[in-house]
């Protein structure tokens, strides 16, 4: 037999006003179930709430209803007391007369009539209210990093400073990303080698920080607080804790003609290898596709130079199976591949180059040693012509990207100054759409290579290169001059967009973590919940959620990594009791709810079920994780046998307020 | 029945927890004007809104059902709302089929800050649905008490 309490808030004036609440409690007290109904002028203050817990222990009250403000202002406030009065915090209802009666009705017999209609709803669904309990899981205090750039060392040094331990899984030989390859930074022109490779050692060096490179995941199970994954990590055919990263197998190795990947095979490297100077872990690797030991058997120069006895031909792939409360994605980006975008003639001329090799062109420690020369003939070139947005803002997208990849305006105008600034004697054109320079001091930045350095910035696209008697003859429009510009160029540099690494998308399937229609990861919320993705647990740093500079990305990694701290530094999470739940004896396995749960919360199991004649049937039914499940709804309405249903708004409820409210 | 009187409407209005009910708090915070025939039903999202439900309100005498929710790409749960939208285009073309006029039905997207077009949204619905007079089609007689 249900005992429903309902109390009705004044609110001082607010409700009382426009509403006769003592005609709306008497009207109420006389539904079905109500053992008593009173109103009080501030129900959410102690005296008020003072009342409810003494009519919950006085009448053994199986349901509360309050009317009074939105439940979004006091749902939590009435709960708590109703739960101290030892009745279960989701019997409790609100049904908001102010927001939704008396503050926007004039009329006193037609707020009246409104707020009891309101009451009504409220009383029906609480009789089917059932007392949840709000579920705990363990978090396990160990979190995962995948992509070892800048990004992602940011986010571990954090995580680790916090004192939880913190793996790193990179699928390069060494950690560092992007931001090796890099010669100065912009705005303020820091060797990015010397700011970043003092991170990469402190990562290194760190106890909390367990980097596993030339690895990649594999298999993500679990959810927040309890992530199980597999990483597979690579065999180097070398063993890292023997090798001393010497180099003398690098220089003896006989097979020279590797495209070196850390100079955008602007140079060749061996077939082992240690990328660069500074990398960590500093260990050399062997390249299985080129190796003529591991491909025909015979050569073991390595092996006989190496007195550490490091090299081992027969090295497998390691499986780690590891347990992790949070994961952070931390990816990063590569630029877009130049095929499409044969009128810059990329393919045809080694003078062409994109903005990254330009940048190991530019570098100490690049293939030219930091001097500047074609590719082509080795000579110093004395006009450049950049162009910007290649691939960027491209309307249809099937060429290149309809996003701008904002780091394409200040690295252009750094490659510009730069060139002005060692090479005096060159002429420096820059093609652009638009120049965007939103940042701190970056504005100023792009000013000083016009106004300071003479770089000649001009509006419009270039329409065409052709190389020809080893010049590039430049085809261009002058958008603000109104004319064609044509230019004998020695060297071309494209800025090509920027688009999300090509390992973003199956580590996004395996997380169940969103990306949009770019395959840059989606955040949970785009304004307030930018660094966590919409799965619980899962969290976003860098690149990988979107286009961005060195500054956005650290800045991004350190509010991943508070997240994650966050996470980690509690025992225990609460899960919202609010969940799906599957009735197995309904459920026919279909899948469809499996298919449009956003969280990936449903997972299907065999079940055994008494059949007929003491046999034993077994059949697959859902299975929500409630520590997974957010409570949207979305299974609830795809399920075609109604087996599956939402606590606090089961299709029962919300029935009994539709009558309630259509009667 | 009432024959002279003006007639007023039954409107169910189903609102998603996080943009449209509180925009409709917002609407009642700046004191903004709609009917009282509006009766507004809290779901988590718009994509629990079970198209059952609208056939229910129907059966029990409603003669509007009004669905809002989150902006298309704000939603709460990322992608609730794109199948809400599926959903209700599916019922009201089967909701023409059975003869129930168009405008009986609306989905309309309210964010948490257009308390303002809540209440416009509110009063237009509960005009349009006045106009059409009450809904008599799909009413399950039995349902009604006196």
């Amino acid at each position: 037999m249900q005992k429903i309490g309902v109390f009705v808030c004044w609110c001082g004036s607010n409700i009382a006003a426009t509403v006769d609440v003592e005609t709306v409690s008497d009207a109420l007290a006389r539904e079905p179930g109500v053992v008593f109904s009173t109103n009080y002028q501030y129900m959410c203050s102690q005296a008020g709430q003072d009342m409810i817990q003494e009519k919950i222990r006085e009448l053994g009250l199986t349901g509360v209803v309050i009317c009074s403000c939105s439940p979004r202002m006091h749902e939590a406030t009435f709960r708590r007391a109703c739960e101290k009065a030892g009745l279960n915090p989701y019997l409790v209802e609100i049904a908001n007369i102010r927001e939704q009666c008396s503050w926007i009705h004039k009329d006193k017999a037609v707020g009246t009539e409104k707020a009891i209609i309101l009451g009504r709803a409220a009383i029906a669904k609480v009789q089917l209210n059932a007392p949840l309990t709000a579920g705990e899981s363990p978090v396990t205090k160990r979190a995962l990093v995948i992509g070892g750039g800048i990004a992602g060392i940011q986010t571990a040094l954090d995580i680790a400073e916090a004192g939880f331990p913190v793996d790193i899984v990179e699928k390069k030989p060494t950690i560092g990303g992007k931001m090796t390859q890099i010669d100065k930074t912009f705005p303020t022109l820091d060797c990015a080698a010397c700011i970043l490779t003092p991170k990469m050692v402190d990562a290194a060096q760190n106890e909390k920080i367990n980097i596993i490179s030339y690895a990649q995941v594999e298999e993500v199970a679990g959810f927040v607080g309890n992530f199980s994954v597999k990483i597979r990590k690579r065999a180097r055919f070398v063993d890292e804790t023997k090798c001393t990263g010497c180099g003398l197998c690098t220089e003896k190795c006989p097979q020279k003609n590797v495209p070196n990947e850390f100079n955008q095979g602007l140079d060749n490297r061996r077939a082992i290898y240690i990328p660069f100077a500074q990398a960590v872990p500093k260990v050399a690797t062997i390249d299985p596709n080129y190796c003529t030991m591991l491909k025909t058997g015979k050569c073991g120069v390595c092996s006989k130079v190496c007195t550490a006895g490091a090299i081992d031909y027969r090295q497998q792939d390691e499986i780690i199976q590891q347990e992790y409360g949070a994961i952070v994605a931390a990816t990063g980006f590569e630029p877009i591949s130049m095929e499409k975008f044969d009128e810059f003639a990329y393919s045809q001329s080694p003078d062409v180059v994109t903005s990254l090799e330009f940048e190991r062109l530019m570098n100490a420690a690049g293939p030219t040693g930091g001097t500047l020369l074609r590719p082509s003939d080795g000579k110093h070139p004395h006009t450049l012509v950049f162009v910007q947005c290649v691939g960027s803002r491209c309307d249809g997208g099937e060429k290149g990207k309809p996003y701008c990849s904002k780091i394409c305006c200040m690295y252009t105008a750094k490659h510009a100054m730069l060139t002005r600034e060692k090479y005096p004697d060159t002429e420096v054109y820059v093609f652009y759409i638009d120049v965007r320079t939103p940042g701190k001091n970056f504005d100023e930045f792009y000013r000083r290579a016009v106004e300071e350095y003479g770089v000649h910035y001009v509006k419009g696209m270039v329409g065409k290169v052709a190389p020809e008697n080893g010049k590039l003859k430049v085809q261009a429009s002058d958008l603000l001059g109104g004319r064609q510009l044509h230019i004998d160029a020695d060297m071309v540099v494209l800025a090509a967009a920027i688009e999300p690494d090509r390992s973003a998308r199956p580590l996004a399937t395996m997380l169940t973590a969103s990306m949009d229609t770019n395959d840059f990861f989606t955040e949970a919320h785009p304004k307030l919940r930018p660094v966590e993705s919409p799965t619980a647990g899962v969290f976003l740093s860098g690149a990988c959620q979107g286009p961005k500079d060195i500054p956005e990305t650290v800045a991004q990694a350190g509010a991943a990594a508070a997240k994650v701290i966050g996470l980690l530094s509690r025992d225990h999470l609460t899960c919202n009791p609010c969940v799906a739940e599957s009735n197995e004896l309904m459920c026919n396995g279909c899948s469809a709810c499996e298919k449009v749960c956003p969280y990936g919360a449903i997972t299907y199991i065999d079940k055994e079920f008494r059949g007929p004649n003491r046999t034993t049937l077994v059949r697959r039914v859902a299975q929500v994780n409630p520590a997974v499940c957010q409570g949207c709804g979305a299974c609830t309405v795809a399920c075609p046998s109604g087996a599956m249903d939402l606590k606090g708004f089961s299709n029962a409820q919300i029935m009994a307020e539709v009558d309630a409210i259509c009667k | 029945m009432q024959v002279n009187q003006e007639f007023r409407p039954t409107i169910a209005a189903f609102c998603c927890n996080w943009c449209s009910y509180a925009g409709a708090d917002l609407a009642g915070t700046n004191r903004l004007q709609y009917p009282a025939d509006v009766k507004i039903i809290r779901i988590p999202c718009s994509c629990r809104l079970n198209p059952l439900f609208i056939l229910r309100a129907f059966q029990r005498g409603a003669d509007g059902v009004i669905l809002c929710g989150c902006h298309p790409g704000d939603c709460h749960y990322t992608t609730g709302n794109y199948y809400a939208r599926r959903r209700m285009t599916l019922l009201f073309s089967m909701l023409d089929y059975l003869g129930i006029e168009r405008e009986r039905t609306r989905v309309e997207w309210v964010s948490a800050a257009e308390g303002a077009k809540f209440a416009e949204t509110m009063n237009e619905f509960v005009s349009t649905v006045a106009r059409l007079g009450e809904n008599r089609r799909l009413e399950d007689l039995r349902c009604k008490s006196e």
